[in-house]
């Protein structure tokens, strides 16, 4: 009996090829909607995960802006390093000034940088700076990716010589391209912070990186923010950003989105249910005939029902797996323009074929049950 | 043995002002066997007897039997069961479904009896067969002519192997060729025992029977017995 309401059911869809495509173009649409927002919205994650774990969720970044002081002192970031928790704390200086790599001179930013700022992902050629540079203010290099690029397009630029602010400091190394969550060095010279402090004849400084040692971020986060207080006088003019505050509040979006998504998409299956509810009951009219023959027959109300459910539902279940067709090809397209990863879990599409088939039952209802309760010889009648 | 028995039969449609009373008291029955032929001019209300002799619609007041049951009463659910198991239907516009073919047409109403799939095999094969149309089983209806198609019909109705077989004005959209061939295989299936009742205006179709019952404003006129 279901093997031929199913037939039944595709005989009918297929004899209607245009009708049933525009019957369930709405159900396509939502469904390609869900499945494509959805992909993205999970590949986009994933890569903010997959940078977030590559960079360290264990890391906090502290910007000072105090009118009056303009920064922390080296002998301040010794203390903050010795927190319990603390692995290591990263200074970063920034200043404009003049540079003059082969044979030119233009402005750039000179980044201070401490030995714990460099790994095997932040070097690409060459070395980072060492405790010894660092200790010895040594008036060594290394430049950021685009800037590296574009001054040294054919050669490598370890062990040339260029001269930042009228000081000559010999390449070492070349760093990696910037990651989308911290500020971009690409365009960047890093020399030791060090030296930077004393070539700019600065003694605080503004900016930070704390890296903590894993699951240590939020008492690392308090204490931190307590000795701070303290240098400060109890004024809160300092910012302490964590991975995990970026990663919560990109939680928040995505929960932000998700809901959009469920509105939109309820909107639209809203829409679509509605066609086929209407199809259905324009194919329960004109097919009033068929209805009183099949129960003159023998069909049973319930059986009639059954066969217009079936109907219902084959329509928005073909809806919703064109709609997972375009909607996978379409996140497809867009995942590989946006160069987030792609993946299309099979809980999405069954959550949207699930969907489809129910909207199939709940909008197929009415009309199947208004074909069920036809009387025979009222059907017959119109033949 | 008495077969179908109706007694006062009443039919009215609408209420007050409205109502139209279509039969008003009918009596009439049908024994094993026979071959009934309801005669009468359109208006006459034959075609109301016969949706209610086909368990198809109701009745306002009355009595009918069929074999040993009462139908009054009974929910649609059970009258669909009913209708499968104990009546064959055969219509003048055939009523088949476009859609199916020959061969899925005759097998519908065992589907309807949850038949199995070779059950249903056999029996559609065997009735297409019956009917003279072994060879057309894959046909759709759009590719017979009447004829064949109000055989295909007929095998339709028979399928189930009903204890009557109900028609209405079977040969009205046949032409006389066809319409003969059709009042043939209703003399085989009354030689063979089937209980059928005809409904018709043509009296010469009516002649073909054992018993005419002449039906006119509602009414049984009288009973004429042909053979």
């Amino acid at each position: 009996m279901i093997r031929e309401n199913i037939r039944m059911a595709w005989l009918t869809v297929i004899s209607h090829k245009m009708r049933s495509f525009l019957t369930i173009l709405g159900i396509v649409i939502g469904t390609a909607s869900i499945i494509a927002l959805m992909t993205i919205i999970s590949g986009v994650t994933d890569s903010i995960n997959e940078e977030v774990a590559t960079f360290g969720a264990d890391r906090m970044t502290v910007q000072i802006e105090d009118a009056s002081k303009s920064g922390v002192s080296v002998a301040e970031l010794e203390r903050l390093e010795a927190i319990d928790g603390v692995r290591s704390v990263s200074p970063t200086t920034t200043q404009q000034t003049d540079v003059y790599v082969t044979a030119q001179t233009s402005t750039q930013s000179v980044v201070g940088k401490s030995d714990t700022y460099f790994d095997d992902s932040t070097v690409a050629t060459g070395r980072g700076l060492t405790p010894v540079d660092l200790e010895q203010q040594t008036h060594v290099a290394l430049l950021g990716d685009t800037l590296a690029k574009e001054a040294f397009p054919t050669t490598s630029p370890l062990g040339e010589t260029i001269v930042v602010g009228g000081i000559r400091y010999t390449v070492v190394g070349t760093l990696a391209p910037s990651s989308e969550f911290s500020m971009s060095t690409d365009e960047a010279i890093v020399i030791p912070v060090t030296t930077a402090l004393q070539q700019f004849h600065q003694n605080t400084i503004a900016s930070f990186d704390i890296y903590t040692e894993a699951g240590q971020s939020e008492t690392v986060n308090e204490a931190v923010t307590q000795q701070l207080t303290t240098a400060f006088n109890g004024r809160d003019t300092f910012t302490v950003t964590s991975f995990e505050d970026a990663l919560a509040s990109i939680d928040q979006i995505n929960a932000l989105l998700s809901m959009l998504l469920v509105g939109i998409a309820s909107i639209s299956l809203l829409v679509g249910g509605i066609g086929i509810m209407n199809m259905m009951l324009v194919s329960v009219t004109e097919r009033t005939s068929e209805i009183g023959l099949r129960k003159a027959l023998g069909a049973t109300p319930g059986k009639i029902r059954q066969q217009f459910l079936f109907e219902s539902v084959l329509l928005s279940l073909l809806g919703g797996f064109i709609g997972v067709v375009v909607g996978g090809l379409l996140a497809f397209g867009l995942t590989l323009v946006m160069g987030v990863p792609f993946t299309l879990a099979s809980s999405t599409i069954g959550l949207a074929l699930g969907f489809s088939i129910l909207i199939g039952v709940v909008f197929g209802y009415i009309p199947a049950r208004k074909a069920s309760n036809l009387q025979p010889i009222e059907a017959l009648r119109n033949a | 043995m008495t077969f179908i028995e109706v007694e006062a039969l009443t039919k009215t449609y609408g209420l007050g002002d409205n109502a139209q009373t279509v039969l008003r008291g009918i009596d009439l029955e049908i024994q094993e066997g026979e071959f009934v032929a309801i005669l009468g001019p359109s208006g006459s209300g034959k075609s109301t007897l016969m949706n209610i002799l086909g368990c198809l619609d109701g009745y306002t007041s009355g009595r009918y039997r069929f074999g040993d049951k009462d139908v009054t009463g009974l929910s649609e659910t059970e009258l669909s069961l009913f209708r499968n198991k104990q009546i064959g239907f055969i219509f003048q516009q055939f009523n088949l479904l476009p859609r199916l073919s020959a061969y899925s047409n005759v097998e519908l109403p065992l589907i309807y009896q949850r038949s199995s799939k070779a059950d249903r095999q056999v029996r559609t094969k065997q009735m297409l067969t019956r009917v003279g149309l072994g060879d057309k089983i894959d046909a759709f209806p759009n590719q017979l002519s009447g004829g064949q198609q109000q055989r295909v019909a007929i095998a339709r109705a028979l399928v189930t192997n009903p204890s009557l077989l109900l028609a209405d004005e079977p040969t009205g959209a046949l032409d006389q060729a066809n319409g003969r061939q059709i009042m043939e295989l209703f003399h085989d299936l009354h030689a063979e025992g089937k209980t059928i009742i005809m409904i018709t205006h043509d009296i010469d179709i009516a002649r073909e029977a054992t018993r005419i019952v002449h039906v006119r404003d509602g009414k049984i006129e009288k009973e004429e017995r042909v053979r």
